[in-house]
């Protein structure tokens, strides 16, 4: 649900295979009847962006039939814990949550109710009406099979099917996963929709154990690497938080961002935090720096404001932006509502974009509908390095650092990412150092050793392996630790031996045991499974500390130690310690730890009052929605979400409930393209393959219509339209929403103008072997993103399809 | 030798199509310019340089929802080929292995092959004028390695392996899966080096034949009139030479006598 791993992510689907051939059951829950449905045993069709409607009847049928894993439930995850009296939920206060001020959540009644000593109170009877469990019941009541299939549009015997089989699951020592993608990110309630499913696998005891576990398929090879080491606004490698201005110093830092609990068995991990934020520092800035002075050169955010794609894209539009690097992306196609993205671009004065292949970014200047004579954007292209050009790792969905080595030399003048950094990072800092400028510092005083040195200070090219040591830590002066004694220079074995003192450096945390005195882990390649349950230690490494399944203190049973699954159990005690996985922080049987050590309580969350937009997953219409109502409450759209339609110009229209747009329409991918295509559209095979822009539509909508099979279309939205070839098909059917019979259509987002057939080539333009046709599904999209994370709504937006020429 | 087989799996396929284009990058066969006609399938059909194809089709599952089915379609390197054996210049042959593989070098373009194929797969380039087909990467299992393809599949929905072997797996899946499920190729043409499993009855498969043979015409020419026709010829022959020992070469002696008595006058 929420992915479609048979088309976009056939090696995992490999192992899927396996454990079909080994008895497991697939179930496929998609608007449209995709190549995994086609393999299913079970398959449901659901209304994109009603995904917490559906998975709400999931945890009422839970409920209400008792399926929990009830030992599980009660000893590790908040499901007994007793919440604030006034909380007040969706269900009897005009479908929001309590604290609901101006668009944001004061979430001070979002909180649990604690004795004397701070220690939060339960019931382990899971009875009161008050504890977690009893308010979770109360708010999934409302989650009846009657309005979930007048809101899915899944028929009632479909939901049914889909629950009775997985709720098998919570059978002790039966498991069940899920594997979701940006079928549930890219909403409004995105985080929310995830946050359901979490709460399912909670229920039914299936977090921590062999087959378990909530498995996003990350949308790209690497994108985990780029999270894991901060490629977004709000966050510094291995996840610490970007400093806000209103804390000015490192302790000030690390006080707000350390949770304290009260809980007397929790391990709360997180309380090392100053540990982790000290030896970043000393990554960046080695001695060059106090711990103090390298905090102050850290990037700041602003209090109250987000800095995210969105953001960015919405300020370079108003013409806030002079310069953008556009690095290894093609926002023109990749970013929300393409018209906009295209249009801020115009707006700057330079671009430096970096990329393999020739982009509709690179030029978005002389693209369809621009005038290049009224554009004064100077664009830089400069070449890169592909993957297999360069050596360096790659962490995939299931945290593993696999090593890559170089195949091939990039060819001309082409230079893996880290090259061009260092060259722009020389020069910088030159500038700096002549002109000086507001905490020139902050650059001057990086340490950046990562390579021979030569006689001019500089190092003469990249060594990646001097990065990734520095990603894992050294010993900044001879120390001793756990009794033991490290000389300086000595890689740290672990994050365990990591200290707030200064005295070490790592570059991220997490990585912290992935190249150490042993050597390169991330580069072993042992083929042997020891655990018998597919964990494959020997092979790479795996954040963290080689640990392959976290959280795997939920797979013993609390009091005896014993794994719930005896067949396949993660760890074991043997009398005197874990074998097995390598253990997650867990002490020794009936100890009473709760296993959640990320956590400052311990325990899963049932009750999340860590999210922007609520505590409980509540369904809400995506921001364009073909339904006038919200069938569940009087609140249509989420209501914590940035709004940018509502202050925002022409190009951030929306168009809801809009006779002019009556059909819902999502966007996905093919096999045979990746991501906008920039790498895939250039390849005479693949373009063979997938030439051209498509919408999928059902044998209903396209009679309706008036349109055939392979018949050219337009499909627009309110913000754009692209031309594209119409595939009837009935693996889509019309939804019956309350009655209404409502659309649905779906389009991929792989392609661009730049190789298609149409555009104007000059002198010193390469063309395609293989032209494909059509331009970027994102031209339709919507500018809002979800409520925690920003990500945009692509999959789920109003449109409408006319044959070409109508 | 012992005899390789090529397993497809049809219940194991999820139409990424790693398989058509793994045999592309192998055998470096050229891209050309495609339409989507309405379908993911694409080049529409087997050509001289798509050497295997994912056909996709849907049929109704009987209960008001629908069946997406994908089949991986290349030569079947039959036992008794018919190509083989009509190919006048031997560009068509068996290997050790059972594979039929193809010498392009050899070809005359004669397309004799393509309408004998009972599974339609030779394809004529007219530029080159010759034929092309999938010669199971001979290149490859020469050399102790799988086909293309096969390496490629994500799933295993294409195994390579020993005759026996293979044949042993299909009729397994064939019993696990039930219903309408059966191995196909080995009763036909004398069996065939790929052998699929298919869930469904071959009949409701696009362009699979269920009932695969070689053509009556060319055993008839080939396995009765041809040898007759030699026969024949041979007889023609043999008729000549003892008409010719028996009596003679043609006796005009006659007519000559007459002209040279009646030349003198």
């Amino acid at each position: 649900m929420g992915s479609n791993a048979a088309s976009n992510h056939p090696i995992s689907f490999k192992y899927v295979t396996k454990a079909m051939d080994n008895g497991a059951k697939l179930i496929s829950v998609d608007p449209r009847f995709t190549q995994t449905s086609s393999k299913a045993d079970i398959y449901a069709a659901l209304r994109s962006g009603t995904d917490i409607a559906f998975l709400g009847g999931m945890i009422k049928y839970i409920l209400d039939n008792n399926l929990i894993q009830e030992k599980y439930v009660k000893y590790y995850t908040n499901a007994p814990f007793m919440v604030n009296p006034d909380f007040k939920m969706p269900g009897e206060n005009d479908g929001v949550f309590s604290g609901l001020m101006d668009g944001k959540y004061d979430k001070s009644t979002w909180s649990f109710q604690t004795d004397a000593n701070g220690v939060v109170k339960k019931d382990m009877s899971l009875k009161n009406p008050n504890c977690v469990y009893q308010l979770l019941k109360k708010h999934y009541s409302r989650y009846n099979l009657d309005v979930v299939s007048r809101i899915t549009g899944t028929p009632k015997e479909d939901l049914l099917r889909v629950y009775k089989e997985y709720t098998k699951t919570g059978e002790v020592g039966k498991a069940g996963t899920i594997m979701y993608a940006m079928g549930w990110t890219q909403h409004t309630v995105g985080v929310q929709n995830i946050r359901t499913m979490a709460m399912i696998q909670l229920l039914l005891g299936n977090m921590g154990v062999a087959g378990g576990g909530v498995n996003a398929l990350r949308g790209e090879s690497n994108v985990q690497g780029s999270t894991d080491h901060c490629l977004l606004f709000h966050i510094l490698p291995g996840y610490l938080k970007t400093p806000k201005a209103s804390l000015p110093t490192l302790a000030a830092y690390n006080s707000k961002y350390t949770p304290k609990t009260k809980e007397p068995k929790s391990l709360n991990w997180w309380k090392n935090y100053a540990k982790y934020s000290a030896s970043l520092i000393r990554a960046h800035y080695g001695m060059n720096a106090t711990l103090e002075e390298g905090y102050g050169y850290l990037p700041r955010l602003d209090d109250g404001k987000t800095y995210s794609w969105l953001d960015i894209f919405n300020e370079m539009y108003k013409g806030k932006f002079t310069g953008f690097f556009s690095w290894g992306q093609n926002p023109a196609c990749s970013g929300a509502s393409s018209n906009k993205t295209r249009q801020a671009m115009t707006k700057l004065d330079w671009m430096v974009n970096v990329n393999i292949f020739d982009s509709e970014t690179g030029n978005f200047w002389r693209g369809p509908g621009m005038d290049p004579t009224k554009i004064k954007t100077e664009v830089f292209s400069l070449p890169c390095a592909a993957s297999i050009e360069k050596e360096g790792s790659i962490t995939n969905s299931g945290r593993w650092m696999q090593w890559r080595y170089k195949a091939v030399n990039p060819p001309g003048d082409a230079m893996p990412d880290g090259e061009i950094i260092t060259k722009l990072f020389y020069k910088i800092k030159e500038l700096y150092e002549k002109e000086g400028g507001p905490l020139a510092e902050a650059i001057t005083k990086m340490t950046w050793d990562y390579g021979p040195m030569g006689a001019d200070g500089k190092i003469r090219h990249l060594d990646t392996h001097m990065i990734a040591k520095e990603i894992n830590g050294y010993f900044l002066e001879d120390k001793i630790v756990k009794g033991k004694l490290f000389k300086k220079g000595t890689l740290v074995p672990s994050f365990v031996y990591l200290q707030d003192d200064g005295s070490t450096s790592s570059g991220n945390w997490l990585y912290c045991n992935s190249y150490t005195e042993k050597g390169n882990m991330a580069a072993r390649r042992g083929k042997k499974d020891k655990s018998g349950i597919g964990l494959y230690s020997e092979w790479a490494w795996c954040w963290p500390v080689n640990r392959r399944i976290i959280y795997n203190g939920a797979s013993v049973d609390p009091i005896s130690g014993k794994p719930w699954d005896k067949e396949h159990p993660v760890i074991m005690w043997n009398g005197s310690k874990w074998v097995g996985d390598v253990p997650d922080g867990v002490a020794a049987p009936g100890s009473g730890r709760p296993p959640f050590i990320m956590k400052p309580h311990g325990v899963g969350s049932i009750f999340g009052p860590g999210r922007a937009d609520g505590p409980f997953p509540e369904h809400y219409e995506p921001l364009e929605c073909p339904v006038e109502k919200n069938l569940m409450s009087p609140q249509c759209v989420n209501p914590a979400i940035k709004r940018f339609d509502v202050d925002g110009t022409d190009v951030d229209k929306r168009a809801t409930c809009d006779p002019r747009f009556p059909f819902v329409c999502s966007t996905y991918r093919v096999s045979e393209h990746w991501q906008t295509g920039v790498m895939t559209r250039w390849c005479p095979w693949l373009a063979e393959m997938q030439p051209d822009m498509f919408v999928e539509m059902s044998v209903e909508l396209a009679r309706l219509k008036g349109i055939k099979n392979g018949e050219r279309v337009i499909v627009k939205s309110i913000r754009g339209e692209v031309e594209v070839v119409a595939i009837v098909t009935n693996r889509f059917k019309p939804f019956s929403i309350n009655g209404s019979v409502v659309h649905q259509v779906g389009i991929p987002w792989h392609f661009g103008w730049v190789t298609t057939a149409m555009r104007k080539f000059v002198h010193g333009d390469k063309k395609p072997e293989v032209f494909t046709s059509g331009d970027a599904a994102n031209l339709l999209t919507p500018f809002i993103g979800d409520a925690n994370t920003m990500i945009p709504e692509s999959k789920a937006f109003m449109v409408n399809v006319e044959r070409k020429g109508v | 030798m012992t005899e390789k087989v090529k397993l497809y799996d049809l219940s194991k396929c999820t139409g990424c199509r790693a398989c058509q284009l793994a045999c592309k990058q192998w055998n470096q066969l050229p891209a050309k310019q495609t339409h989507n006609m309405g379908t993911y399938q694409n080049p529409p059909d087997l050509q001289p340089n798509t050497w295997n194809l994912i056909r996709f089709q849907e049929v109704s599952d009987g209960n008001g929802g629908v069946k997406w089915m994908f089949r991986h379609d290349a030569c079947m390197h039959c036992t008794d080929a018919a190509c083989v054996r009509v190919c006048p210049s031997g560009a068509l042959s068996h290997t050790k292995y059972g594979t039929v593989a193809f010498d392009q070098a050899k070809c005359i373009g004669c397309k004799e092959c393509i309408s004998a194929c009972p599974f339609e797969v030779p394809r004529y380039d007219p530029e080159k004028d010759k034929i092309a087909k999938c010669d199971m990467c001979f290149s490859r299992i020469d050399n102790g390695l799988e086909p293309a393809c096969v390496k490629a599949c994500p799933t295993g929905a294409l195994r390579f392996g020993d005759k026996d072997e293979m044949l042993e797996l299909a009729y397994k899946r064939a019993k696990e899966l039930g219903g309408d499920a059966s191995v196909y190729g080995d009763k036909f043409v004398g069996g065939t080096h790929m052998i699929y499993v298919l869930p469904e009855k071959a009949g409701v498969y696009d362009r699979l034949p269920e009932n695969p043979r070689v053509p009556l015409s060319i055993i008839a020419w080939k396995d009765w009139l041809k040898p007759l026709s030699l026969l024949a010829a041979g007889g023609v022959l043999a008729g000549s030479l003892f008409h010719y020992i028996i009596h003679g070469p043609k006796d005009t002696g006659g007519d000559d006598d007459q002209a040279s008595q009646e030349g003198g006058k």
